[in-house]
C-alpha cells in the first residue's frame, strides 16, 4: 500500500483531545504516522497519494455498539456484505454485532462461524457478541471464558433480560474474575407483558398496551445493587428514560462503575412520531415523551450516558407489514447514525466533540478495543464527512438489505464523503 | 328524496370511518342527521330501499361479535347492498395468513365496503391502507368502535333533544374498552362533559388528556349526571389480577338503583352490551324501561349503521 497524505482537513479526535486544521499521514502498513496541525507535507515521499479534504472533518471511525447482522439465520434481512456497506457509507468501521441470530451465538463453534464468514465477506472490523445465557433464555449462562479466548467482546442477550436474580449475581460474580464485559437490556418481562409502546396517553389514544418506564428502572436498580457487592464490567445497552437516568446519576455518584448507552432514536424521536401505527418506530425500548429525550440529551451532555449506538435492526417488510401489536421491533440505522447524531449538534442540543466521543473513543475503552482514535500508530480508520451537506433520507437510497428506517424523508445535515480502513479507502462520494 | 340529494352533494367525504378521531364536529353531525332519517324507515313495514343497489360489502369479523355483525348485516341489505359476512375468528389467519394477504384477496373481488372488526388495534388503518373500496371500522382492539358511540349519541339526542351541555358518565373497565374512547371523542365533540369512573387498575394512563375528568368513587363521578354509560367487564378481568373479585368490583362500580340517585333525576342509563347482570349493571335496573336506553341503543344502532354504509360508500 502507498503512503497517504490527508490535506487541508479539520480534525477532531476525543482520545487526543485535537480539533485543528492539519493532515494525516498514513504510513505504508495502514497506520497513522502523523496527524495534527504540526505534520509538514514535506515529511512524506514523492510518491504519496495526496487527498485534499477541502476543509471537511475527520474522526476516527465509528464504532457501533449495537448492530444486528443476519447471518446466519436471517440472511434475507441483513448479510455481512451489505451490513458492512451500509455501515461504511455511514462511517462506520467498526461494529459490535449482537448474538441473537438462528442459531444463537452461544457456543465456540459459532464464535468460529461467524469470524470466518466476517472476515470473508464483510469489509469493516467485526467485533463479535455471545450471548450471555444459552439460547438468551436467561436460565444457565455460557462459557464466558471460552468465548473470550475464541475473540468474543461482551456478553449481551440483546433485547432480552436475565430476570432471575440469582442467575444474573453469580453471572456477575462469576465475570468479575474473567474480566468479560456484560451488556444488559434493561426491562422486566411481568411489568412489559404484551406491551408495544411506552404508557401514556399516546398507548391510551392508540389503544395500544404500554410499558412504564419503571420496567427499566427497576432492573438497572436491580443489577446496580448486584454490582455494589460483585463488581464486573457491566454496560446498559441503552437506557430510554428520565427516571432511568436518575437511578444512574445516584449509583455514579456513589462510585459504582458501570457504563450506559443510548439509542439515536431515543435521542431524536420521541413517541408522537408513531403517528397512526407507523410499526417502523416499534422499538425496544420504546421511544418516550419529549421529557425523557430530552432528559437523555442532557445525560450525553453531562457524561452520565458514555455511547450512542445505532441499535440497528433491519427487518423485513413482511415483519412490518402487520398491526402494530403483531409487527416486529426494530428500525435499520447504522448508515444514518452519524448523519442523525449531527442534528444535535446543528439544532443546538450538545457539542460536537460530545458526540463524537460518544461514538469513537468512549465505545472503544468499554470494550478494550484499540479503536477510536487516531493517535500516532493507531489504525488508520478514519471516517470523513461534510458538516453542512444538506440531505433527505429515502429508504431506497440506503444500502441495508432491509429499509426499515425510522427517519424516512427526514432532512438531515451533514453526510459522510469518505471512509478509510486501515488506510484504504472503502467508501467515497 | 330531499335530504338524500342534499347529503350525497356534500363533497370532499373521506373515504373510510376508521374512528371519531378523524372526524370533524361536521361530519359527525351529517352521519348523525342522515341517520335520523332511518329511524322511521327501519319501524315501517316496508325497509327496503336500493341506494347501495349493486354494491357489494363484506364483514370481516375477527371477533366473535353478535349485535355489531347483525346490525351491519341488516343495515346493508336494508340499503339494497349484497352483503357477504365472513366470520374469521377460526379462519385463514389461523392458517398463517397475514392480514394484508386477506384483505389482498378480498380486494380482488371488488367489494365497495368493507366493514372490519380486529382483535388488534389499528387493524383497520393498515387495510384501509392496502384496499381500493370504503373501510369502516367495527371495533379494533381497544382503541376505537366508532359507530357504536354514533349510535350513543344518536339514542341520546333522541331522548334529550341535544348533546351539547350535558354531563355523561362512562362507567366500568376503561383501559380495555374502545366503546370508551370513541365515546369520550364524541361527546367531548358534541359538547358534552364527560366523567369516567373505573378502579385505577382499570384506568388508562393519562386519560384527562383525551378531555374528560378522572373519578374511583361513583358518587362523585355521578354528580349531577344526565347519562350514564355502564361498561362491560369481562370475565377474565375479575381474577385477581386487575380486581379482587366480581363481589367487590359490584360493591363500588356496580350500578344500583342507589348509586343511579347520585346522577340527576332524570338520569338515562346506557349499555353497549352484552350485560353482565349483577356485575356491573343490577338486573332490575337493566331492564327498567323508564330509565335504560339499552333497547334503542340497539334500534338505532341500525339507523346509524345505514348512515355510515350510504355516507362512505363511493
Amino acid at each position: 500500500m502507498k503512503e497517504k497524505i490527508l490535506t487541508n482537513v479539520r480534525i477532531i479526535d476525543p482520545s487526543q483531545k485535537m480539533d485543528e486544521i492539519g493532515n494525516i499521514i498514513i504510513d505504508d502498513k495502514g497506520k497513522i504516522k502523523s496527524i495534527g496541525k504540526n505534520t509538514k507535507i514535506s515529511d512524506v515521499s514523492k510518491s504519496v497519494e495526496k487527498i485534499d479534504l477541502k476543509g471537511n472533518i475527520a474522526i476516527p471511525g465509528i464504532i457501533d455498539m449495537k448492530a444486528f447482522v443476519g447471518e446466519p439465520g436471517y440472511e434475507y434481512k441483513e448479510n455481512f456484505r451489505t451490513l458492512s456497506q451500509a455501515a461504511l457509507a455511514g462511517g462506520v468501521t467498526s461494529i459490535v454485532t449482537m448474538p441473537n441470530t438462528k442459531p444463537i451465538i452461544d457456543n465456540v463453534s459459532m464464535v468460529d462461524f461467524i469470524i470466518r464468514r466476517g472476515r470473508d465477506k464483510a469489509k469493516v472490523n467485526l467485533f463479535p457478541c455471545a450471548s450471555i445465557t444459552r439460547q438468551a433464555d436467561g436460565s444457565q449462562m455460557t462459557e464466558f471464558g471460552l468465548l473470550k479466548a475464541r475473540g468474543i467482546v461482551g456478553f449481551s442477550d440483546v433485547n432480552k433480560t436475565v430476570q432471575n436474580t440469582e442467575l444474573m449475581s453469580r453471572i456477575m460474580n462469576y465475570a468479575s474474575d474473567l474480566d468479560v464485559l456484560i451488556m444488559q437490556h434493561a426491562e422486566d418481562y411481568e411489568l412489559s407483558k404484551n406491551s408495544c409502546i411506552n404508557e401514556g396517553e399516546v398507548a391510551t389514544r392508540l389503544g395500544l398496551h404500554g410499558v412504564s418506564d419503571i420496567a427499566e428502572k427497576i432492573i438497572i436498580e436491580r443489577d446496580l445493587s448486584l454490582l455494589s457487592e460483585f463488581p464486573c464490567r457491566y454496560h446498559i445497552n441503552q437506557i430510554s428514560s428520565k427516571n432511568s437516568l436518575n437511578v444512574i446519576k445516584k449509583n455514579k455518584s456513589n462510585g459504582i462503575k458501570f457504563s450506559t448507552g443510548v439509542s439515536i432514536n431515543n435521542l431524536s424521536l420521541n413517541q408522537n412520531d408513531i403517528g397512526e401505527f407507523r410499526t417502523f418506530l416499534k422499538l425496544s425500548p420504546p421511544l418516550r415523551s419529549e421529557e425523557d429525550r430530552l432528559a437523555l440529551i442532557d445525560g450525553v451532555k453531562s457524561d452520565l450516558i458514555d455511547v450512542i449506538v445505532s441499535d440497528h435492526i433491519p427487518e423485513d417488510e413482511e415483519s412490518k407489514r402487520l398491526p402494530f401489536a403483531q409487527s416486529a421491533t426494530g428500525s435499520i440505522g447504522i448508515e444514518t447514525l452519524l448523519s442523525l447524531a449531527l442534528e444535535l449538534y446543528h439544532n443546538d442540543s450538545l457539542p460536537l466533540e460530545k458526540i463524537i466521543k460518544c461514538l469513537t473513543i468512549n465505545p472503544a475503552k468499554i470494550l478494550k478495543i484499540d479503536k477510536g482514535t487516531l493517535k500516532k500508530g493507531a489504525d488508520a480508520d478514519i471516517c470523513v464527512f461534510d458538516l453542512e451537506k444538506p440531505w433527505v433520507v429515502k429508504a431506497e437510497n440506503l444500502k441495508s438489505k432491509s429499509k426499515n428506517t425510522a427517519i424516512e424523508n427526514r432532512k438531515l445535515q451533514g453526510k459522510v464523503k469518505l471512509t478509510l480502513l486501515k488506510g484504504e479507502i472503502v467508501f467515497s462520494i | 328524496m330531499a335530504t338524500e340529494k342534499k347529503v350525497s352533494a356534500i363533497k370532499n367525504s373521506p373515504r373510510h370511518l376508521l374512528g371519531i378521531q378523524n372526524l370533524s364536529v361536521q361530519e359527525a353531525k351529517k352521519i348523525l342527521i342522515e341517520a335520523k332519517s332511518f329511524i322511521k324507515l327501519n319501524r315501517s313495514s316496508s325497509k327496503k330501499l336500493d341506494v347501495l343497489r349493486g354494491k357489494t360489502q363484506i364483514n370481516l369479523f375477527f371477533e366473535p361479535s353478535t349485535r355489531t355483525q347483525s346490525s351491519f348485516d341488516l343495515a346493508g341489505k336494508r340499503l339494497g347492498a349484497d352483503v357477504m359476512t365472513m366470520n374469521m375468528v377460526n379462519s385463514a389467519l389461523k392458517k398463517g395468513e397475514t392480514l394484508i394477504d386477506t384483505a389482498m384477496t378480498l380486494n380482488a373481488m371488488h367489494p365497495d365496503l368493507i366493514v372490519i372488526r380486529h382483535q388488534d388495534s389499528g387493524a383497520p388503518n393498515l387495510l384501509s391502507q392496502k384496499v381500493n373500496c370504503t373501510v369502516i371500522n367495527a371495533g379494533d382492539g381497544r382503541r376505537e368502535h366508532p359507530t357504536q358511540a354514533l349510535l350513543d349519541a344518536l339514542t341520546i339526542i333522541n331522548r334529550k333533544g341535544n348533546i351539547e351541555g350535558l354531563k355523561i358518565a362512562i362507567c366500568g373497565d376503561i383501559l380495555h374498552s374502545r366503546v370508551a374512547r370513541s365515546n369520550i371523542y364524541l361527546m367531548n365533540m358534541l359538547g358534552a362533559e364527560v366523567n369516567v369512573i373505573a378502579p385505577k387498575t382499570l384506568m388508562p394512563t393519562d386519560i384527562e388528556k383525551l378531555g374528560v375528568k378522572s373519578f374511583t368513587d361513583m358518587k362523585k363521578g355521578l354528580d349531577g349526571c344526565d347519562i350514564v354509560m355502564m361498561l362491560r367487564l369481562q370475565n377474565e378481568r375479575m381474577q385477581g389480577s386487575f380486581l379482587p373479585s366480581k363481589r367487590e368490583y359490584y360493591e363500588f362500580f356496580g350500578l344500583t338503583p342507589e348509586k343511579l340517585k347520585y346522577a340527576k333525576k332524570d338520569a338515562l342509563l346506557m349499555h353497549p352490551g352484552p350485560m353482565n347482570r349483577g356485575v356491573e349493571i343490577d338486573t332490575k335496573l337493566a331492564d327498567d324501561i323508564n330509565v335504560s336506553l339499552v333497547k334503542e341503543q340497539v334500534e338505532l344502532g341500525v339507523a346509524v349503521r345505514m348512515a355510515c354504509l350510504k355516507l362512505y360508500c363511493k
